[in-house]
């Protein structure tokens, strides 16, 4: 109770739907920090300090302490600003499904997602299809629920949005419609989006679309 | 709600050559929980795995009260949730800042460490000086994580202990068997001997499996 909010930092790369992560758990416990952003082609002296391992955003650093890993800092969170809402569930199965498809997300959407909109041309068509898959799977886990946290907005509603970001990116350069063929995984996204919450930690698609194309033009096809 | 956990049956599938399977032996036989353990053929799952879990059909599995769980990680969190009271031991601490340093630990293991040193055991001659120089880097944050401490748990083995099975056991298996030296004595004393006090705990002794069908399992995996 009463927690410290004076000495909350957090290392961040606008883009990256992993620091979107962090941005929306602070927000949702009502807890303000200050942004830096992180220069990729640069990174800070203090990101290389507090991260010396991977050397990634994002790293959020509390009272001097860094925490690194979106998913870790979002449990981080959720465990020292344990006022409600909370993030996770009390209940340890359901607790488990949800840090199992934090895991299932991590391992899968990126991934997939940046072979659609930066892949190989040849391997295009597959990669599309591996893509949709992997949304498809997770609608069939969100089912008929308003979120994956079920009533409540929770962990893996949290591990998921700041992807949908991305879907406008994904979808021009992909040339795919997510809509057609997850359209309740749509609807979750709209829902979101009309939580304080996401609206704010979120950036405009078509922010992240012009990151792209300059980021695809920097670096080529991967 | 510990106790009336206790009443009810645990069943692991699991696939005996696995750390990431042994993992969850070592979790049960820590917190003392009896379980029941079924051997999973990959080649030929059967029904029970492809119903406990049908997202990626792998082990290990953990199903408890009729609810599977599956990642080992995850698993872990799971049972160290589960068994709490004051007789069980407890895989992370109480604070934050220390249960976040442990998760983040674990999360490097899987990531990063031992694919480094699962890579360079296998590695052929074009790969093999980066994919060894990646192995001893990886080995060294990890021994640097390690400090003064005899487990990364403190004084009793926790959560990044229990993870690191592979590191501990596996690793003098695995580099015996490809001709190289990673985790020796020579070039990481601190981790090397927290390796002898893991694999000599008297739980994790009796978790780990034999050496000798260890090697044998890896040694024929190695001639294919």
């Amino acid at each position: 109770m009463g927690e410290d909010n004076s000495n909350v930092v957090l290392l961040d790369f606008w883009p990256s739907s992993y620091g979107m992560r962090v941005k929306i758990a602070l927000q949702e416990k009502g807890v303000s920090y200050e942004c830096r952003q992180e220069d990729f082609e640069a990174k800070s002296s203090l990101l290389l300090e507090m991260n010396p391992i991977h050397k990634m955003i994002p790293v959020l650093i509390h009272n001097g302490k860094p925490i690194c890993e979106s998913l870790n800092i979002v449990e981080y969170i959720d465990e020292v600003w344990n006022h409600k809402p909370s993030l996770l569930p009390s209940d340890p199965y359901k607790r488990s499904q949800a840090r199992f498809w934090g895991n299932y997300i991590d391992k899968n959407v990126y991934s997939r997602g940046k072979k659609v909109w930066n892949g190989k041309v040849e391997e295009k068509e597959e990669s599309k299809k591996q893509f949709i898959e992997c949304l498809k799977m997770l609608e069939e886990e969100l089912g008929e629920k308003p979120y994956f946290g079920g009533d409540e907005f929770g962990y893996v509603d949290v591990a998921l949005v700041p992807f949908t970001s991305w879907f406008y990116t994904y979808e021009t350069l992909g040339n795919l419609s997510i809509e057609a063929f997850v359209p309740k995984l749509v609807g979750w996204t709209k829902r979101c989006m009309e939580k304080q919450s996401v609206a704010k930690s979120l950036p405009h698609p078509h922010n992240i679309y012009d990151f792209a194309l300059k980021y695809r033009e920097a670096h080529g096809y991967e | 709600m510990a106790s009336s956990s206790d009443n009810e049956e645990v069943r692991v599938l699991g696939k005996w050559a696995s750390p990431f399977s042994n993992r969850i032996d070592l979790a049960l036989k820590l917190k003392g929980v009896p379980y029941k353990y079924s051997e999973e053929d990959l080649a030929n799952k059967s029904l029970d795995l492809l119903k406990y879990n049908p997202v990626h059909k792998k082990v290990p599995v953990l199903v408890h009260n009729g609810n599977s769980i599956a990642e080992s990680l995850v698993i872990l969190e799971y049972i160290d949730e589960v068994w709490n009271n004051n007789n069980n031991h407890a895989f992370l601490p109480q604070d934050p800042y220390h249960r976040a340093l442990a998760r983040f630990w674990c999360k490097t293991l899987d990531d990063k460490i031992l694919p480094a040193i699962w890579n360079a055991c296998w590695s052929d001659e074009k790969g093999r000086e980066k994919a060894v120089e990646e192995a001893l880097e990886a080995l060294k944050i990890l021994q640097d994580e390690l400090k003064d401490k005899k487990f990364f748990g403190g004084e009793t083995i926790g959560l990044v202990d229990i993870a690191a099975n592979f590191i501990g056991y596996w690793v003098s298996i695995l580099q015996e068997i490809a001709g190289l030296e990673l985790l020796t004595i020579e070039k990481f004393p601190k981790l090397y001997e927290w390796s002898q006090e893991y694999i000599n705990h008297p739980v994790i002794k009796e978790g780990l499996p034999p050496r000798d069908e260890l090697f044998a399992f890896f040694k024929a995996s190695a001639k294919k």
